[in-house]
């Protein structure tokens, strides 16, 4: 037993002091971080402010326009040509041009500026635009624009589970995203260590050193040593990268305060001057399902029992790993480098594939069929079980126990398989095995 | 005493038997010579020694006691197919396998740094792996194979790979640790570099022991009363002084002094041979030739092709 910590404790730390294992343990979270970091920051210093001259012909959107202190609307009485003209001089950064047709031909507008203004400073146009024209054609097809604002309906259902005898509010986006990242994580991690693990063997095997050390310990040892090493070397990234990543995040909110405010949108301070009350109300409408949205992401970030996620990643993250790893170690012992491992890797990396292309029915319908049974079965299971476990209701407790004992069962047949194949691959050299060859091993 | 006794030793694989009953005795603090040609199945007989595979069927003693992972501790093994972590520093990993073999980290450190003394390459002790020549790496090999100081020590083709000056030293390593009291074990298809070595061997050949025991008396044995005759100022012709039925073949022929290797007839002595030639010339040398273990084993081998 004390020999096979001597094992774990080189595996890990061989890898560990490796400058690759530094580098991307230290370049990991920057990139995570840069990924929170830049856009934030990114859309921050590109609001710099805009004039903008509206020269509208139709006269019907002057004063239309709400700007805030990034953006300023100023309207233009002058005609087109001149405006031109005079469009260096005026000091705008963009003009927006209306012509008279563009009451019948909306498409005639124009928006003109010096540079790039982007993508949110139009669509706000637009939509401001959209409006105006819609109700000057219904004021001219003489339809009240009461009548429709009474008729005009906006839905959302929100959904609830009846769960002992409680209703409970469901976020399926926020479980989606959850299930989404948790499966790929898992994928990834797998796929990352278990690569290790085959290489760390096919190491052994070309650098001939396996005789040497099966003759201290058992080929089992040897091969568990190297994949629980591994293992740890997992888990010390992985909890590094969360942890520099938090650092890394605090820091910048540090720096600056600002950074990750949420900037709400210009709120609209509802001016009941000259407003019907249907008009009051279908404002009142808009900005009640705005906060309403914001308070459902909160309330579902809230919702989600992180602790229990945690866990449960722990656990699948660790069976999912024990299950391919032993059978990555079994194809390292088999061949001599690793261009030869490509015919061995299909098999063992088909139901990963297959567990992540299920991923998105999984995601869909996390109660189905296929959800529950690739959940069940051990070698999709890391994977399924993990994108389910977010979702509202919970998946059953004993389906759970049912995965954890499947799982448990799986490792533990693929190592006694995987075993097998080891301690007698590790000891051929110069043979190419073949899958009846792995067959004839698992005899000796 | 037998140090080392294995008895009735079997191992199918699919499609071919590598040990078809093999019995070997070794006696305490002897050198073993287990011969044979590649593929024979020595190799698979020192991965069953050491525990690396199980035998089908027989059993392996050790003073006395049934083969038992306890033993790994007392076995030193230099397998033929032999290498190092590339990527490790010398000194890590030697301490590594040391410690695999049940020394405790500070007897390790101790012994390691002492046989790094007495090979002088204790500057080698934080170099990689990588940056050694082969025939250093080869040291480094040696050291952490006797480091636990076991009282069996294995080498499967030792001087292969080694350079002449290596397996030199190595060669005296092995017999100062046979003096101390090691018992030693040798595997090699190479006959010639351990004849000189062994007291005792083993021949092993398709699996099976074709023939074992003591070293000279294997010789005495087959020896075919041969002669090598070296004598100066031959004043007559070699075959006008011998009968014909001795089997004359010259050797050499160097500043008058002709050399001769004679084969006699069973029934005839050396004294007679000596008695004949002694009046035509000066006698410089004369000594019996004993078959080589080569010889040996191609008759040996020949022998049973010829059986069936």
């Amino acid at each position: 037993m004390n020999k096979i910590f001597i094992i774990i404790r080189r595996e890990y730390l061989s890898r560990v002091k490796k400058r690759s294992f530094i580098i991307m343990t230290i370049l990991g979270p920057i990139l995570m971080a840069a990924l929170f970091v830049v856009p934030v920051y990114l859309a921050n210093i590109s609001d710099r402010e805009l004039k903008v001259a509206v020269l509208d012909e139709t006269g019907l959107f002057y004063n239309e326009f709400k700007g805030n202190e990034k953006i300023h609307y100023e309207n233009l009485y002058m005609d087109y040509v001149s405006a031109l003209d005079q469009f260096e001089e005026l000091g705008y950064d963009a003009l927006l041009h209306i012509p008279e047709s563009s009451l019948n031909n909306p498409n005639a507008i124009k928006l003109l500026s010096t540079s790039n203004v982007g993508l949110n400073l139009v669509n706000d146009m637009e939509s401001v635009i959209q409006k105006k024209l819609e109700a000057h054609r219904l004021a001219l097809s003489g339809i009240d624009k009461k009548v429709l604002e009474d008729i005009e309906v906006n839905v959302k259902i929100n959904t609830f589970i009846w769960q002992e005898g409680e209703e409970k509010q469901n976020y399926s986006e926020i479980s989606y995203a959850l299930g989404l990242i948790s499966g790929l994580l898992i994928y990834i991690f797998i796929f990352l260590y278990g690569a290790q693990v085959m290489r760390g063997v096919i190491e052994e095997k070309t650098s001939r050193i396996v005789e040497v050390i099966v003759s201290s310990v058992k080929p089992f040892q040897l091969m568990m040593g190297k994949i629980v090493g591994i293992a740890f070397v997992g888990l010390t990234q992985f909890i590094l990268w969360v942890l520099l990543t938090g650092v890394i995040v605090l820091t910048f909110q540090e720096i600056n305060p600002d950074l990750f405010k949420y900037k709400s949108p210009d709120t609209h301070i509802i001016d009941n001057k000259g407003l019907t009350p249907s008009e009051i109300a279908n404002q009142q409408d808009s900005i009640d399902f705005s906060q309403d949205k914001a308070n459902n992401l909160l309330e579902g970030i809230r919702q989600i029992q992180f602790g229990t996620i945690l866990l449960m990643f722990l656990f699948y993250f660790i069976g999912g790993y024990l299950l391919y790893a032993s059978l990555f170690a079994a194809i390292g012992s088999a061949v001599d480098n690793e261009t030869d491992t490509q015919q061995f890797m299909l098999p063992v990396t088909i139901p990963l594939i297959l567990a992540i292309v299920s991923l998105q029915f999984v995601l869909n319908n996390p109660d189905g069929p296929v959800a529950f049974w690739m959940s069940m079965i051990p070698f999709t299971s890391p994977i399924v079980m993990m994108a389910r476990i977010p979702f509202n209701p919970p998946v059953a407790l004993w389906e759970i126990g049912l995965s954890f004992g499947m799982l448990i069962i799986g490792f533990v047949f693929t190592t006694w398989l995987a075993s097998k194949i080891y301690r007698t691959g590790i000891l051929m050299y110069g043979k190419k095995a073949s899958f009846r060859e792995l067959f004839k091993w698992l005899r000796f | 005493m037998n140090f080392f006794e294995a008895e009735n030793i079997t191992k199918h694989y699919a499609g071919h038997t590598a040990l078809d009953g093999v019995s070997i005795e070794v006696k305490e603090q002897s050198i073993f010579g287990l011969l044979g040609p590649n593929g024979a199945g020595k190799t698979t007989f020192i991965r069953i020694i050491n525990q690396i595979i199980g035998p089908d069927q027989g059993e392996i003693r050790i003073r006395g006691e049934k083969l038992h992972p306890n033993h790994i501790a007392n076995i030193g093994y230099l397998p033929e197919e032999r290498g190092l972590y590339k990527k490790m520093k010398v000194g890590e990993q030697a301490m590594y396998l040391a410690r695999l073999k049940g020394l405790s980290k500070i007897d390790a450190h101790l012994r390691l740094k002492e046989w790094f003394q007495k090979f002088e390459i204790e500057n080698w002790w934080n170099k990689k792996v990588e940056e050694l020549s082969k025939g250093m790496a080869q040291k480094v090999q040696f050291i952490v194979t006797v480091v636990h100081e076991p009282s069996l020590l294995i080498f499967d083709e030792p001087f292969s790979g080694f350079d002449p000056i290596n397996a030199e030293l190595l060669k005296q390593e092995i017999l100062q640790l046979s003096k101390k009291g090691s018992t030693i074990l040798f595997s090699t298809h190479n006959m010639s570099s351990v004849e000189e070595l062994c007291d005792n061997i083993a021949l092993i050949n398709q699996a099976k022991v074709i023939l074992k025991g003591e070293m000279n008396s294997i010789k005495q044995e087959y020896k075919t009363n041969s002669y090598q005759l070296k004598i100066r100022d031959l004043q007559k012709e070699i075959t006008e002084i011998l009968p014909e039925n001795f089997n004359i073949k010259k050797l050499s022929d160097i500043n008058d002094c002709n050399s001769f290797k004679v084969d006699l007839p069973d029934n005839v002595s050396s004294n007679e041979l000596l008695q004949k030639v002694m009046p035509h010339g000066q006698i410089s040398s004369f000594e019996e030739i004993l078959p080589t273990m080569n010889e040996i084993f191609i008759r040996k081998v020949t022998e049973a092709g010829h059986a069936k």
